[in-house]
Order: C-alpha cells, then structure tokens, then sequence
C-alpha cells in the first residue's frame, strides 16, 4: 500500500517536472490572439484568470518563424552562448580533467589539503569573490567582453569535484599492471585514466554545459553591452503582441541543452558511481 | 620544495590551481583586505566594516532568509531524493528517472515563462484555486514567495541528487541482504548496519551539491522579480548585488568574509561527520570480489 503511494507520488512529480517543457512547446504554436485569451489577465489588461489548453486550437509556427526571419538579435546572443560553452568546455577538458586525476590517483597529505581547497572553492558562491574577480578581469581589460565570462568557468572546480569521484573509484590493480608493463604516468593517464573515465568525464561537461548556457549572474555584472550578452539573461518580454514570441524564444534557449541533456543522460547515470567507499579526505 | 616521486601529481594539478588562484583564490585575499580598510583601500579601519555590516537591517534580513531557506530546503531535498531514490529503485521502467532529471536542462529565463503564467496573482495556478472555491495565493510576496521559492528549488535539483542516491543504493548487491536475513538481521539492522554505512558518501556529496545549488536560486528570483525582491526573498545573494552596483565595497568585502568563514567552518562539520567511523563493527558485510568484478574486467 505504502509501496503504492510512494510509486503515485513520484509518477505525479515526475509529471510536473516534464510539464513546463510541453507548456513551452504548446505556447509557441499558439497564435497571439489564442494566447491573449488565455493568460491576457496576467498582463492585467484582462478580467479574470489564466488557464491553459493541452493543445493549441489554431496551432500555428508563425511565432517560430517569425523569431528565426525576423529577429537578428536571437542570432547574435545564441552565438555569443555557443561560443561561450564550447570554449569553457574545450579550456576544461584542458585543465579540469588532469587536476582532477591528479587530486585522485595520489593521495599524500598535501592532496588531500588541495582537494579540501577545490571544494572550498565550489562552495563559494559569485558573489563572494565578485567585487576582486572585477577587478582582476577589468586589470586584464576583459570586462564587458566574453573572456570575462569564460576564464573564470574554464577554472570552476565543480568539474573536477565530479570527475575526482568517477577517477577515484578507478580499481588500482589496473594502474599497478600498467606501471609493471613500464607505462609513464602521464601514458596510463592519456591511455587509461581517461578512457575508464569517459562517462565520469562526460558527466561533468554535460554537467557544466547545462551550468554555462544558464549562467546568470556573471553576465548581469561583467557584461554592459546587450550584444555580447548570452542568451540566458535575455528575458523575453510579457506583452500582448509578442506573447507568442516569448514562448518561441523560450522553446529556443531551452533546445540546445534538451539536445545535449538527451544525448547525455546515460552518462550523467552510469558517470557518478558512488561505491560504499568513505570519504577520501 | 624537492618534488619526489610521490609529488609527480603537482604536474597535473597546478595548470588548473593557477587559475584558481587567480580567479578565486588572490580575489578572496584581496576581500579579506578590503575588509579591514576603508572605501579607497588606502587606510586600516580594524573591525568598522564589520560593525556596520551586523548593524546593517538589509544585511540581517538576507542572512535571516538565506538561513531559513537553506535550514528548509537542505534537509528536505536530502530525505525527499532519498525517498525518491528508492521508490524508483523498485520501479521497473527505468525511463521516468530521466523525466526527473529534466528540469536542470531548462534554462532559467525560460523557466521564468511559464512560472509567470502559473504563479502571476491572476495566473493558472490562482485560477484552479478559485474554481475550487478557495482564496487565491500571492505567490509572488509574503510568505508564499518563500515556499514557492523552495519549490522550485526542489523542483530543479531533485532528479540530480536522486541519481546519485540511485548510485550508491545500487553498489549494495541484493544477495547481501538475504545473507542477513538469514543470519537473524531484522529491518532495523539491516538499514542501520548496512545500507546507511554505504550511502554516506553519496550523503556526503548530496549535501554538499545541495549547498551549492541553494546559492543558485538567485538567478529565478533575480530573473523573475529582479534586484530587489519582495523582503521574504531578499537573499544575500540580493544584497551583495545590490551593494556592488552601489560600489559599497566595505560592506561587500566584510559580509563576504562573513561568508566564506562560515562556509568555511561549514565544510569543516561536514568533513568531520564524514569521518566518523559507526562504533560498532562487531558484524562487518563486505563485498565480495566474486564473479561480478570477473564479468566487469572482461568487458573492460
């Protein structure tokens, strides 16, 4: 019986958890005029409440079409976001990957203190170090570019915190049979470390991805320009005859980390194994 | 400092540690000093900036509701994904694990869409209220805004925290708890002994994550309402924000060093807890290297 509740329960949280994405969906191939007259009120301009419609009854791809033809301005922050994720991920897989096999495979007492400092660092929010990190950007004269944005994340330590766990759990037997064999250290990290770790390493990107093309508060303090801003602190405006477009731009920020999400999702499962293990530090 | 063989790991450490030290690590030093100077940072005022800072009634407020918030949503995300975690285990389609997961890939601002058209004074959710004959909900101000922060705060991290539940529930093979069964374990025994040894580190990785991502609400609140939002929601990340656009950079660097201290000192509880070994071990369930381990290293 409990057994049976808890298994409704999660179905509905399941439910509300997905829904958003089909609200967004069915928004955009709504026409405005359909909007209006189902979520007006919210504008005020409207008596009464908003509701909505599981589908569209005059279903439309104009709101679509017109974002895609007629708004250059989407164009140039999806780049400035694409641009933004793809080098963040290329300067992690660069410099996150090995520090997080170094912090794993070697377990002296000063890896150990390095390690405490990696997570100290994860679990500083922005706003501590903003004031110094503009100024260390404005000093590199990076503000208001997007290497304000990218140098920062390209040394987040949330990556290596992910990917410490998947290298940790590395059995050691493997590591000792390549030492023997007479493989350098830096050969079983290329050729063993890695490729045992791909879905830990995978993990942390997808991880990250989804973290970058969201980001937020950088951007609102680092960036003056609207057009070097990323997609993601573009808000799209509430009115009546741009409803549609809201729900079309949402659907289009929302697509690429759908896609990736999609494409990901069993490494972001099988990628953080956690075994019975005690904490390592 | 004689790098010996057993200190080769600095290679592959320091690329990554550099910039850490440039973009977090100096930056956080340099607050510290700040701290203790004035506006220009040309003179030592000792604690004055401290001071003004406890004193400081937008500063109370934040700390106030960023402590309520993280006191409610921590423990509650760490038992409701546990639960969560284990109904799923149980389940047989393994697909509505990922819809969990789902919420992480949408971005905020297009999260902000549709929460504005289900949490607005006249929005759906008010809507389905008043024609069930209930009183409409402010959820925007007062003490809704609060919970309805919480919630989308579980909303968005729960499917993570689960899969790693997930993870550590599945590295405890089923055959152990029949062999406890049949040595006279009971339920009580079984869970204490065996299970709850086994998810600590998973617990341990929760909570840390948790704490992470309960900075990150700001980007809804931020987006949804802007800088300054209702004073239930007022959060420190708020006030940083706010006092950095006004350049109240005594404020600002005192009340972060107040916050990376107890941060600090945070991570410190959690790392000892960590290491506390359970007291007794009288009757220790191992995991055997049996055919399992042959099967995986055959793939490999």
């Amino acid at each position: 019986m409990l057994r049976r509740i808890a298994k409704c329960v999660a179905v509905v949280w399941a439910v509300i958890c997905v829904s958003p994405i089909f609200i967004i969906l069915i928004g955009s191939l709504m026409g405005n005029a359909e909007l209006y007259g189902l979520i007006g009120s919210i504008l005020g301009e409207r008596e009464g409440y908003a509701s909505w419609r599981i589908m569209p009854q005059y279903p439309t791809f104009r709101n679509i079409v017109e974002l895609l033809l007629d708004t250059p301005e989407y164009y140039v922050l999806f780049g400035n976001s694409i641009k933004l994720t793809v080098t963040i991920a290329i300067g992690q897989l660069l410099f996150a990957v090995p520090a997080a096999w170094g912090l794993a495979r070697y377990r002296g007492r000063l890896g150990k203190i390095l390690y405490a400092i990696y997570i100290f660092c994860m679990l500083l929010p922005f706003q501590v170090t903003m004031l110094s990190q503009y100024i260390v950007l404005n000093g590199m004269n990076m503000i208001n570019t997007l290497w304000s944005l990218i140098l920062p994340m390209v040394f987040s330590t949330f990556p290596v915190f992910i990917m410490y766990q998947s290298f940790e759990q590395m059995p050691n037997e493997v590591i000792e049979a390549a030492k023997i064999d007479g493989a350098s250290g830096f050969r079983i990290f290329i050729s063993i470390g890695v490729p045992m770790s791909r879905e830990g390493i995978l993990a942390a990107m997808l991880l990250g991805f989804l973290e970058y093309w969201n980001m937020v508060e950088q951007p609102v303090v680092f960036i003056r320009d609207a057009w070097i801003s990323p997609l993601s602190i573009y808000l799209p405006e509430f009115a009546r005859g741009s409803l549609g477009r809201s729900f079309a731009f949402s659907l289009f920020s929302m697509i690429p980390a759908i896609v990736a999400f999609a494409a990901g999702r069993n490494a972001l499962e099988n990628g953080f194994s956690v075994d019975g293990g005690s904490v390592n530090d | 400092m004689k790098l010996h063989k057993n200190n080769r790991f600095l290679f592959y450490i320091i690329p990554g540690m550099a910039g850490i030290m440039i973009f977090i690590i100096i930056p956080l030093l340099d607050v510290m000093r700040r701290s203790f100077m004035d506006g220009s940072a040309s003179r030592f005022v000792g604690l004055e900036n401290y001071k003004a800072v406890f004193v400081n009634m937008p500063f109370q407020l934040a700390v106030k509701n960023t402590l309520f918030f993280d006191a409610v949503s921590i423990p509650l995300i760490f038992v409701l994904s546990l639960l969560l975690a284990y109904t799923v285990s149980r389940m047989k389609n393994s697909l509505i694990r990922f819809a969990f997961i789902v919420p992480m890939a949408v971005p905020s601002n297009a999260m902000m869409v549709v929460w504005r058209m289900l949490f607005e004074d006249a929005g759906v959710i008010n809507g389905l209220l008043t024609a069930y004959g209930r009183e409409p909900v402010h959820f925007m101000t007062g003490e809704a805004a609060m919970y309805l922060l919480i919630g989308t705060y579980l909303w968005k991290n729960m499917g993570y925290n689960m899969l790693i539940w997930l993870s550590a529930l599945g590295s405890i093979p089923e055959n152990i708890y029949e062999a406890a069964k049949i040595d006279g374990a009971g339920c009580l025994k079984i869970f204490t002994r065996m299970v709850l040894p086994n998810l600590r580190k998973a617990a341990y990785i929760i909570t840390v994550l948790s704490l992470v991502n309960s900075f990150k609400v700001y980007r809804e609140v931020y987006l949804l309402v802007g800088a300054y939002p209702d004073e239930n929601i007022y959060m420190l990340q708020h006030l940083f924000n706010n006092w950095f656009s006004k350049l109240d950079i005594n404020k600002l660097s005192a009340a972060s060093c107040v916050t990376a201290v107890f941060l600090f000192a945070m991570l410190g509880i959690l790392l000892w807890i960590s290491k506390i070994e359970p007291r007794e071990k009288k009757r220790v369930y191992s995991f055997e290297p049996d055919d399992a381990g042959q099967e995986e290293a055959g793939e490999a």
